[in-house]
């Protein structure tokens, strides 16, 4: 029996379903794609100016999406209810200045307590590493726990609505129902799909100015392309890395907000897949690169559905990984190449 | 100087983190048995905590309920319960099988939970000799595995698989039926059934993953094979997501799925809108009208699904102590010719260990709520 079912998972390896409805798996795909983008910048800018792996930051997205439903709860209430994007427009702006804090105030209590106090101390690398990874586990433990944490305090009834079942699924209650805008070749795109991947391509231009343009932008630039050059020069290292996780902090508070606009579900554990897919999006298009990450981002998403389409979608992970180490092989640096400091930023 | 308070911070942080996951994982036992008549136990195995921990202790809920009526009745001669959470992990459950077959006081195991944990511990407790009733575990595979300790008061997948098809059949009129499941045990043997009684019907067939949030490709493909039914074989946090994509990507059909998704947060998961309409089957009757009130007074909180079946699993190892068998051999005979009608309905066990009565029900999600005390009887 469980040969069969083997058998019938890899029979329908067929291009005809995936040229028969290429831009709806390409549309969806940008959309996931475009998430995984945001979450991406934070591994990358945290990458480009510590040459750290940033492993507590699949939980700063975690934080993020949990704020959306809350804010989402406060505002409606736990019954169910599914509007328009038009009607909701107002309530998802809340929602993500509130996931965006949210997730900044998490990434800067990271980089205060996993990172700041290890860098001082001049640290090997590893043991942060290490550090970052036990902040991972705190923050998704916290948040598994929120029920009986707030059960010390004699709060576990009084926010009954959003500790309650810890572990469980926690949904928003807020649907929103997404509309087709106009066809693209058989494929009726909606207003969320629109709003998703426009949201994601906006912030990422207006980070890219930031860095470009602004001081502090010269600042994160000149840390990445040599630390100690920097310092010499008068620059504030502590500040300038301060800054890199906010920046990460409210692109996965953004993300955060779009992923529960698509998906309206979350729990403690979410943060792992996605960072996992956000990290490799990063390493794909170039660690250390924003436009890397967008790139590696983007072609994540497609490339998941496409696999999907070809393969059956419990190989999209193989898929993907697959393509990863091809693309690394040939390019080793990634599609844009590494560095903050020295290609583009 | 600055820097030691906040590493002190960090190491509190840190260390807390470890200390709160070490008690998520670890066992406990609640009561120990007592009085003058040997100091007997019975034992529960399955997921208390972790994603399918509210399964758990719906299960732990009717094993105290059980255990309360009989204490009360028999202060003299009480019997407790050991507490051992697997977290529905087949590998965590299985150094904690051998922990069980290791002490003396357990006189029966009401478990294991789940499926794969009941496959990878079956071997263990049938070299102990230890008997068990397990609540819940469906897959239909464990029945045919020659453990004669083993038993269940649950229908298994084989007969909820074919009752599933029969009913998209002949109540929702589907032709044609695209089959969805998420490869874990449970749901590839549903699935596997499911495709069986479908034969020709099935218009198409995809697999998702445990935790995936982003149904796009699976969604794609079932629009386009425009089927008059999807059937999911997987649990609701998968479930759930997977009926809100599809009917936002314009699907008008039935969407159908098996116990694992048969609980209220299906529809908060699916949101009520998308929800509606949906049918979830399980292989249990609805409580009876007063169980939820009795349930509640000892455990301060609804009945919930397999409270029933874990109710009636302690209660007939309570009727087996209360017969006088207090060996492992006794016990296990006195199963087998055990037969009664309990609150999940009548108890019979054939000489695999299945039960002989299964029924199948379906639970339509209406008014934006699973309606749990009116469902059909598929026949």
């Amino acid at each position: 029996m469980d040969l069969s079912i083997l058998q019938n998972s890899i029979a329908p390896l067929t291009l005809n379903d995936l040229f028969s409805n290429f831009w709806a798996y390409t549309i969806t795909g940008l959309a996931l794609g475009a998430i995984y983008a945001l979450v991406a910048l934070g591994y990358t800018m945290v990458y480009g100016v510590l040459q750290l792996i940033n492993f507590a930051h699949s939980e700063v997205f975690m934080y993020g999406t949990f704020a959306t439903a809350w804010v989402a709860v406060f505002v409606h209430g736990t019954k169910s209810v599914s509007q328009s994007l038009g009607n909701t427009i107002g309530l998802l702006a809340l929602c993500m200045v509130v996931a965006m804090a949210t997730s900044a105030l998490v990434a800067l209590l990271v980089e205060r307590l996993a990172y700041r106090p290890l860098i001082k101390r001049g640290s090997p690398k590893l043991v942060i590493l290490i550090s970052a990874i036990g902040a991972s586990f705190s923050l998704a433990e916290i948040m598994g726990l929120r029920d009986r944490i707030m059960g010390w305090f004699g709060l576990e009834d009084k926010l009954h609505n959003y500790v309650s079942q810890a572990r469980n699924v926690y949904s928003s209650p807020v649907t929103v129902d997404p509309h087709k805008v106009f066809d693209f070749f058989g494929y009726g795109v909606t207003d969320v799909d629109l709003l998703v991947i426009g949201a994601a391509l906006a912030m990422m231009f207006a980070l890219d100015i930031f860095v470009r343009r602004t001081r502090l932008g010269r600042g994160i630039r000149s840390v990445a392309q040599d630390p100690e050059t920097a310092l010499l020069m008068g620059v504030n290292s502590t500040r300038v890395i301060r800054t890199t996780f906010l920046i990460g902090g409210l692109m996965a508070g953004a993300a955060a907000t779009l992923y529960m606009l698509r998906i309206g579900t979350t729990r403690q554990d979410a943060g792992f897949l996605i960072g996992v897919k956000a990290f490799t999006a990063a390493v794909m298009g170039g660690i250390g690169n924003l436009r890397g990450a967008l790139v590696g981002g983007l072609l994540l998403g497609v490339m998941e559905n496409w696999g999907s389409a070809v393969f059956g979608t419990q190989w999209r992970d193989v898929v993907t990984f697959v393509l990863l180490v091809a693309i690394l092989l040939v390019r080793p640096t990634g599609i844009l190449g590494e560095s903050l400091g020295k290609a583009r930023a | 100087m600055g820097i030691k308070p906040n590493l002190r911070a960090l190491a509190v942080i840190a260390a807390a983190g470890l200390a709160l996951t070490a008690c998520g994982s670890s066992n406990s036992s609640t009561a120990a048995g007592g009085g003058d008549c040997g100091h007997y136990n019975l034992a529960f195995l399955g997921a208390t905590t972790g994603d399918a921990g509210a399964l758990g202790q719906n299960m732990v809920g009717g094993i105290k309920l059980a255990l309360s009526e009989y204490n009360k009745a028999h202060s003299d001669c009480t019997v407790g319960l050991k507490t051992f959470d697997s977290q529905g992990d087949p590998a965590k459950a299985t150094p904690l099988a051998t922990q069980i077959v290791n002490d003396d006081s357990i006189i029966g195991l009401v478990g294991p939970g789940f499926s794969g944990e009941s496959l990878a511990t079956g071997k263990t407790f049938f070299a102990a000799g230890l008997p068990s009733i397990s609540p819940s575990a469906t897959n239909a595979t464990i029945t045919q595995s020659g453990w004669s300790t083993w038993h269940r008061v649950i229908g298994n997948d084989s007969i909820q698989g074919a009752a599933d098809v029969k009913y998209m059949e002949d109540t929702a009129n589907a032709k044609k039926v695209y089959l969805i499941h998420d490869d874990q045990d449970y749901s590839v043997g549903l699935a596997g059934f499911v495709k069986d009684a479908l034969g020709s019907a099935m218009t198409g067939e995809d697999a998702v993953q445990q935790k995936q949030t982003d149904f796009g490709p699976t969604v794609t493909k079932v629009t386009a094979a425009s089927p008059d039914a999807v059937f999911y074989a997987g649990y609701y946090p998968e479930g759930g997501l997977l009926c809100k994509q599809l009917r936002q990507a314009g699907y008008k059909g039935l969407f159908m799925s098996g116990d694992g998704s048969e609980d209220p947060a299906f529809v908060t998961t699916a949101g009520a809108q998308a929800a509606e309409g949906a049918i979830l089957s399980a292989p249990a009757a609805p409580a009876p009208a007063d169980f939820n009130a009795k349930y509640k007074a000892v455990n301060n909180k609804d009945a919930g699904l397999y409270s029933t079946q874990s109710y009636d699993a302690t209660n007939i190892f309570l009727a087996g102590l209360e017969a006088g068998k207090t060996s492992h051999a006794d016990m296990n005979t006195f199963i087998g010719s055990y037969e009664k009608t309990g609150v999940s309905g009548p108890i019979k066990f054939d000489d695999k260990g299945d039960i002989s009565a299964q029924t199948i029900y379906a639970y339509k999600v209406s008014g934006g709520k699973l309606d749990t005390a009116n469902p059909t009887l598929i026949k």
